[in-house]
């Protein structure tokens, strides 16, 4: 079956890393990720700011040349081009005359029938079965996983995980043998599209989000978007300026910890692309903590057995 | 701004807001919970229950301040509003609304200048390639803003980790790209 792919524009720039780990964690797993020929821009933030006709556009000609290939399932792995992607497809389906008008402006046939998957729908959907059965070098790093906005809001829309405390990547870490901490800026913003036009915003937001997964003794943060990402990691000279400390740890894709648990190298995963170098030192397999733990949870059920 | 689309009955302001967004105004009863949740609301001159509160009012003053606000162009679409709003109201879709409105009215406000030649630089760069070329995308906008030495400490250090690519991407349907900003409607406030 074809997969399509759609990287979106940050993955072939700033963001390479993020593709080159997807496309790597795909290829554990037997799975082939067609990109879908001629993509455009799904037009982001700028685009539904300024034109909502536009922003509708770009993104329904993307899914029309999806169609025209039969693919059927594109995975989405940048959290904003998911949720333009989402929207879209969401708000033709509802108003049959808007989505003549688009079908028009793009010049294409367009069914709206193709499934728009995020990074973490198309893990569970074709890897999470398999991955614990794979894991060969353990995640064991306390991990704050980071949703951000677009993955999870707005629900009603894209009917994914919970909006305040998701938990979906918590598990995905879990089951590639890392501890996923319990923290409170899951889905706080990091200030999105306005690095480079209000730099000091975004500072400001993505640095309450890193001092509390610090505080709370992450030593990696895991993010599904290349927006937070670029936040998180480039601006971390003007978040540690703003927190007047210097926070060290690593923000890593989901995909590059799947990748690093099932024994792909660093340089495969473009591990050495971030801007905040990744240190990962080395930790005994399993502590015995965890396991500890379950058994005493374990116990009292078999008592009430 | 035209207050009226039908001489006999002219039509609210809230109307209109609700005729072209389909977002019920009246239905906000001022609980705060937009503001409290969203990260912005400190650093704008209006926050979002506010906004609401205003918009019920029907006073074309009011409706002019928020076109002039910063409030439109520092919302930045994270959807908590939505998310923790009892009654479900899409102040995001607002705001797109209002954002159009104001650039469109000429009436966007001096200190949003940078946020705005940021999303216009952002299209330029799709209208004439397909897709986003981040590095011409920045020159355009120190071009527009002026502001020329920001952010060149980073770049080099981005080159090296092959984050910066020198090369655009230009799809092959780049006229058809072209030809959907030309047929969209309003299209004259984001080609420029």
């Amino acid at each position: 079956m074809k997969i399509g792919f759609y990287p979106g524009c940050s993955m072939k720039g700033g963001a390479r890393e993020y593709q080159e780990s997807v496309v790597a964690l795909a290829k554990v797993f037997d799975i082939e990720l067609v990109e879908i020929p001629d993509w455009n821009c799904c037009g982001a933030t700028a685009a539904h700011n300024l034109n909502k006709e536009l922003s509708l556009s770009l993104p329904a000609r993307i899914m029309a040349l999806a169609e025209k290939e039969g693919i059927t399932d594109i995975v989405v792995p940048c959290a904003a081009c998911y949720n333009r992607l989402s929207v879209t497809k969401h708000e033709l389906a509802e108003d049959a005359s808007l989505c003549s008008k688009v079908t028009g402006i793009i010049d294409l046939k367009y069914s709206g029938k193709t499934n728009i998957l995020n990074i973490i729908q198309f893990i569970d959907k074709y890897i999470t079965d398999k991955l614990e059965e794979k894991v060969v070098k353990p995640f064991n790093y306390n991990t704050a996983c980071y949703y951000g906005c677009l993955l999870v809001r707005p629900h009603a829309i894209l009917n994914f995980d919970r909006v305040e405390d998701p938990q979906s990547m918590d598990v995905l870490v879990k089951k590639s043998g890392g501890n996923a901490i319990d923290w409170a800026f899951k889905t706080e913003c990091c200030g999105a599209g306005m690095s480079v036009s209000r730099t000091d915003t975004v500072a400001r937001l993505s640095g309450d989000i890193l001092k509390d997964a610090s505080d709370r003794k992450a030593e990696v943060m895991v993010v599904a978007c290349p927006m937070c990402h670029s936040n998180l990691d480039m601006r971390r000279p003007e978040i540690n300026k703003y927190l007047d400390e210097k926070i060290s740890m690593p923000v890593l894709y989901i995909s590059q910890v799947l990748g690093l648990a099932v024994g792909l190298d660093a340089k495969t995963l473009g591990l050495n692309r971030h801007m905040t170098e990744v240190i990962l030192p080395d930790k005994p397999v399993k502590n015995a903590e965890p396991a500890e733990v379950s058994k005493k949870v374990a116990n009292p059920e078999k008592m009430e057995a | 701004m035209s207050a009226s689309h039908d001489q006999h009955h002219p039509m609210t302001l809230s109307g209109e807001l609700r005729m072209d967004t389909g977002v019920i105004i009246n239905k906000c009863y001022q609980c705060g919970k937009c503001s409290a949740g969203c990260p912005l609301s400190s650093e704008m001159d209006y926050p979002p229950s506010l906004v609401m509160r205003m918009l019920q009012t029907d006073d074309p003053k009011n409706y002019d301040k928020l076109l002039k606000s910063m409030t439109i162009w520092l919302c930045v679409s994270c959807e908590m509003c939505l998310t923790r709003c009892p009654m479900e109201i899409d102040i995001p879709r607002l705001m797109d609304n209002l954002r159009q409105k104001s650039v469109r009215a000429k009436k966007t406000n001096p200190q949003a200048k940078k946020i705005i030649a940021f999303h216009k630089s952002f299209l330029d760069s799709i209208n004439y390639t397909g897709r986003l070329y981040e590095m011409g995308m920045v020159v355009d906008y120190k071009m527009r803003t002026g502001a020329m030495t920001q952010d060149v400490m980073i770049a080099p250090k981005m080159f090296v980790k092959g984050k910066l690519n020198p090369i655009p991407e230009i799809i092959k349907g780049r006229k058809k790209i072209a030809e959907i900003f030309n047929r969209v409607q309003n299209n004259k406030e984001v080609k420029l």
